[in-house]
């Protein structure tokens, strides 16, 4: 069993009691990782703004060379995990082993992770809006013909992260870059990527005092929202609700992303079908930029009927099985609550479970001491029925018949919607839709991400603020 | 301070075993006692003599040592909420100043426990375990806990008054607290803590010469972290008064010298991080208690690094016993390292208690020197109701 640490900038400690994580299909422990505590974060933070002076004094081009360096270790090298070694494959197979997600989207996720380290440079000119990396040195450039300037808003980023998808963790792995010390509060269950990720840093030569895994209980996540200056959470409505008015955190909630057809596109859904079922139920349907509604002008008996039929085959198979289309439930009782609540919302009148009128066997598979949620379509008769705007676990959408004028007016928050229209004046009405956050215009899944965009934020306005910045001429020296 | 009567004398014995042997003839007398005190007609507890009319056995005659405890039916904690609270006072001490001690009553009405002298004796037996090094008689004591209706408001003070010096104390609500964090408002609990540590900062920019102070895991870690971000200079600095050379940014620095501190949050990682991180290495001593309302406290075994800062509780014998039990039933004690749930007796002229289930859990240690009588370790909620418990500030 692999015992893996935490990681207080530069201190490594190993706690009495630690959690233990276990194989989702055998039982088997797999590891056990050290808790931190609320007070031991909070005293961790104290060293942040000597660690932030000496991040920022090391030159932003030497730092991207970091990042390049760290790209090939993270793929390439065996990198210490605790008192362990792991290759890529080897710490793939953990992740999928605790996570429960099919090792192919993890492998899969995993290499977004590579990739954003890799093109570090892209990624940080697409969210600094073109801007020349060296005014990260000297917090202001006037390269671009006008004064631009810029000042850190906090001596450490804190991330609370999940456990269900590899993928989020693109999203902070910028931070070094822009020259903050970097706080991982990891998920339970997927302790593997950002302690892989920041080994390949270290390797790389970032300094350890900039870098932190802490994994700590509820209360410790809270303190990190609470003491970090900016910080990012990943989590349900419900726990994110005390921090939606706080602008220090940016939350990562549930996505509730969409597939918009307009008047033009509607009767030729079927040429969409693969589209729609990628932004459904690629990587296991886990994330919230797959889609969990299909908006629809005309047609939505047909389409749910279409959508059910390509999905109805997709079968449970096994975590390694490179065939894979569904991850399994690590916690059983965790799909069965799922499955009930779909349950109790086709208890209201106007809404079908398409999906299992084709297949003919129930949604829920229990093997073993795991489950399985096979993919489900809902057919809505309104978009104000239960399951309308509903965004689960597993590859799950409805399907609602709208009319296009008052569609954008109905659709409510959406992290990522593609517009399947060549309508200009559509087009428009969604360029200005503000319940959008990531639009895709014609047919591209919503869950393709570009990662030089911002996603529920942007890192870099995050994490600085634009000054106003003058000189004032200096005086020619008298003779 | 002269001893409250009614300290229980110390168990004597040339061995373990013969000590072992002592104390338990000791528990034995002490129940007899106690029951034939509660129950007798002219000295009885009223709750009690009511309630003995629905036993079938008499505990007048019965009752003869701690095993017959068990002829008692388990003491139901519902029984505590609601008046009159005058029939847990035993007729004999009937002209006595009676304190109402409440626990719990963040919804709905609070369990009350009446008491008389009883703190008074537990805190003292507990005074004699503290060392004088970190407690020297006569300094002064800071109560960083909860205030109100709580026991341990008036036991503290009682504590620091008895080794000799003066108590100061905070204003803290738990219920508050407590309610905050079930609607999950996070911040105000957070700016309520923020408002107890900044009173007490100002206690201790004061000039009281305190070196003794009590106070609960999560808030000697808010203190500690007050002091490291300079709180207690910025309180130094508001009041005009000049910081000394070397700051005020740690516990040690503010020259409290013992701590004594409770809650089941103590587990070996928090006091292996209090002692380490906080505390200067144990150069400020911290000593873990166990204890509520209903018991009075029970004091650990020294904690340290030399046991993987486990720690183990034992009960104040005979005025209390703790048994580790199977949950599933009461009658069964665990083997020792065995885990099961904290079964609770309290034996006292002024409030019986026999066999209440704790809402903690653990696992049964040995006897020893000390203590020469079972003792708890690991104590946390209990799993089965864990999901329903709340932990405030204690």
């Amino acid at each position: 069993m692999i015992q893996i640490p935490a990681l207080r900038f530069g201190k490594v400690y190993t706690s009495m009691d630690k959690a233990t994580l276990v194989h989702h299909a055998t039982s088997e422990p797999v590891a056990e990782v050290s808790q931190v505590t609320g007070s031991m974060i909070a005293r961790d933070l104290g060293q942040m703004e000597r660690a932030h002076k000496l991040l920022a004094s090391i030159p932003v081009r030497d730092i991207l060379a970091m990042y390049k360096k760290a790209a090939d270790y993270f793929l390439n090298a065996t990198l210490p995990c605790g008192d362990a070694e792991l290759t890529f494959d080897q710490y793939v197979r953990n992740l999928s082993a605790t996570t429960g997600s099919a090792m192919v989207f993890c492998d899969r996720n995993a290499r977004k992770v590579q990739y954003v380290l890799a093109n570090i440079e892209e990624v940080i000119a697409g969210l600094t809006r073109g801007l020349p990396v060296e005014a990260l040195d000297a917090g202001y450039t006037t390269s671009t013909g006008r004064m631009q300037a810029f000042y850190p808003t906090t001596d450490v980023f804190g991330a609370v992260l999940p456990s269900n998808s590899p993928g989020v963790h693109s999203l902070w792995v910028p931070t070094i870059a822009f020259k903050i010390p970097l706080l991982l509060k990891p998920g339970r269950e997927e302790p593997w990527t950002p302690y892989r990720v920041l080994q390949a840093f270290i390797k790389a030569g970032v300094p350890q005092n900039v870098l932190g895994f802490l994994p700590t209980d509820h209360a410790g996540s809270s303190d990190i929202l609470r003491l970090c200056g900016r910080s990012m959470a990943f989590g349900d409505d419900r726990s994110m609700a005390p921090y939606k008015n706080d602008h220090r955190v940016e939350i990562h909630g549930t996505g509730y992303s969409k597939m918009i057809f307009g008047e033009d596109q509607a009767d030729q859904f079927e040429k969409y079908l693969d589209l729609l079922v990628e932004s459904i139920a690629a990587n296991g349907g886990r994330a919230c930029v797959n889609a969990s509604a299909v908006w629809t002008p005309r047609n939505g008996d047909a389409l749910a009927l279409a959508l059910a039929k390509k999905l109805a085959g997709v079968k449970p198979r096994a975590w390694d099985d490179p065939a894979a289309e569904i991850s399994a439930f690590a916690k059983p009782e965790v799909a069965e609550a799922i499955n009930n609540m779909v349950e109790d919302g086709l208890k209201t009148p106007g809404a079908r479970d398409v999906t299992q009128e084709v297949r003919g066997t129930p949604r829920l598979v229990k093997e073993g001491r795991i489950a399985y949620l096979l993919p489900t379509i809902i057919r809505c008769d309104s978009p104000d029925h239960p399951l309308a705007n509903k965004e689960f676990l597993f590859p799950y959408a409805s399907v609602i018949e709208y009319p296009q004028a008052d569609v954008l007016k109905r659709i409510g928050y959406t992290l990522a919607a593609t517009a399947l229209t060549d309508d200009a004046g559509f087009i428009a009405e969604c360029m200005a839709c503000a319940n959008i956050e990531r639009l895709n215009i014609g047919p591209l899944p919503t869950n393709r991400l570009t990662w030089d965009q911002p996603h529920e934020g942007n890192l870099f306005t995050h994490l600085y603020k634009q000054r106003a910045l003058q000189h004032a001429p200096r005086a020619a020296a008298g003779v | 301070m002269k001893d409250t009567p009614g300290k229980p004398a110390p168990v004597t014995g040339a061995t373990l075993e013969e000590k072992v042997k002592n104390a338990r003839a000791q528990l034995d007398a002490h129940v007899r006692e106690v029951v034939r005190w509660h129950f007798s007609p002219e000295t009885g507890t009223p709750f009690w003599l009511e309630k003995a009319k629905t036993f079938n056995f008499n505990p007048l005659t019965d009752v003869n040592g701690w095993d017959d405890v068990k002829k008692f039916p388990i003491f139901e904690d519902e029984w505590l909420r609601g008046g009159p609270v005058r029939k847990w006072v035993p007729k004999g001490m009937a002209d006595r100043a009676v304190y109402v001690f409440e626990t719990g009553g963040t919804t709905g009405l609070p369990k009350s426990r009446i008491v008389i002298d009883d703190f008074k004796i537990d805190y003292e037996m507990m005074s004699d375990t503290l060392p004088d090094q970190y407690f020297p008689k006569g300094s002064n004591w800071l109560m960083l806990g909860p205030s109100g209706p709580r026991r341990l408001r008036l036991a503290i003070e009682h504590l620091a008054q008895y080794r000799g010096g003066i108590c100061f104390a905070i204003d803290l609500d738990p219920r508050y607290v407590v309610k905050c964090l079930r609607e999950r408002k996070v911040a105000e609990a957070q700016a309520y803590k923020d408002h107890c540590i900044a009173q007490a900062l100002t206690v201790l920019a004061g000039g009281h010469d305190i070196k003794c102070m009590f106070t609960t895991p999560k808030l000697l870690a808010a203190l500690d972290e007050a002091l490291r971000n300079g709180k207690l200079e910025d309180t130094y600095r508001s009041i005009g008064k000049p910081v000394p050379p070397g700051g005020l940014r740690s516990i040690k620095s503010t020259g409290i010298t013992g701590i004594f501190s409770g809650g089941t949050e103590f587990t070996p990682d928090f006091t292996r991080e209090a002692v380490e991180e906080m505390l200067d290495n144990g150069e400020v001593y911290m000593t873990p208690t166990y204890g509520n309302t209903l018991m009075g406290l029970a004091c650990s075994k020294p904690v340290g690094p030399h046991d993987g800062y486990k720690i183990s509780y034992y009960a104040p014998q005979p005025r209390a016993v703790i048994e580790v039990v199977n949950p599933d039933n009461f009658d069964e004690v665990v083997p020792y390292g065995g885990t099961g749930r904290v079964l609770l007796s309290t034996f006292t002229k002024e409030f019986f208690v026999p066999r209440f289930p704790e809402r903690d859990e653990g696992e049964r240690e040995k006897p020893f020197e000390k203590y020469p009588w079972d003792g708890v370790s690991g104590v946390r909620p209990f799993a089965k109701l864990a999901g329903g418990t709340v932990v405030g500030v204690y």
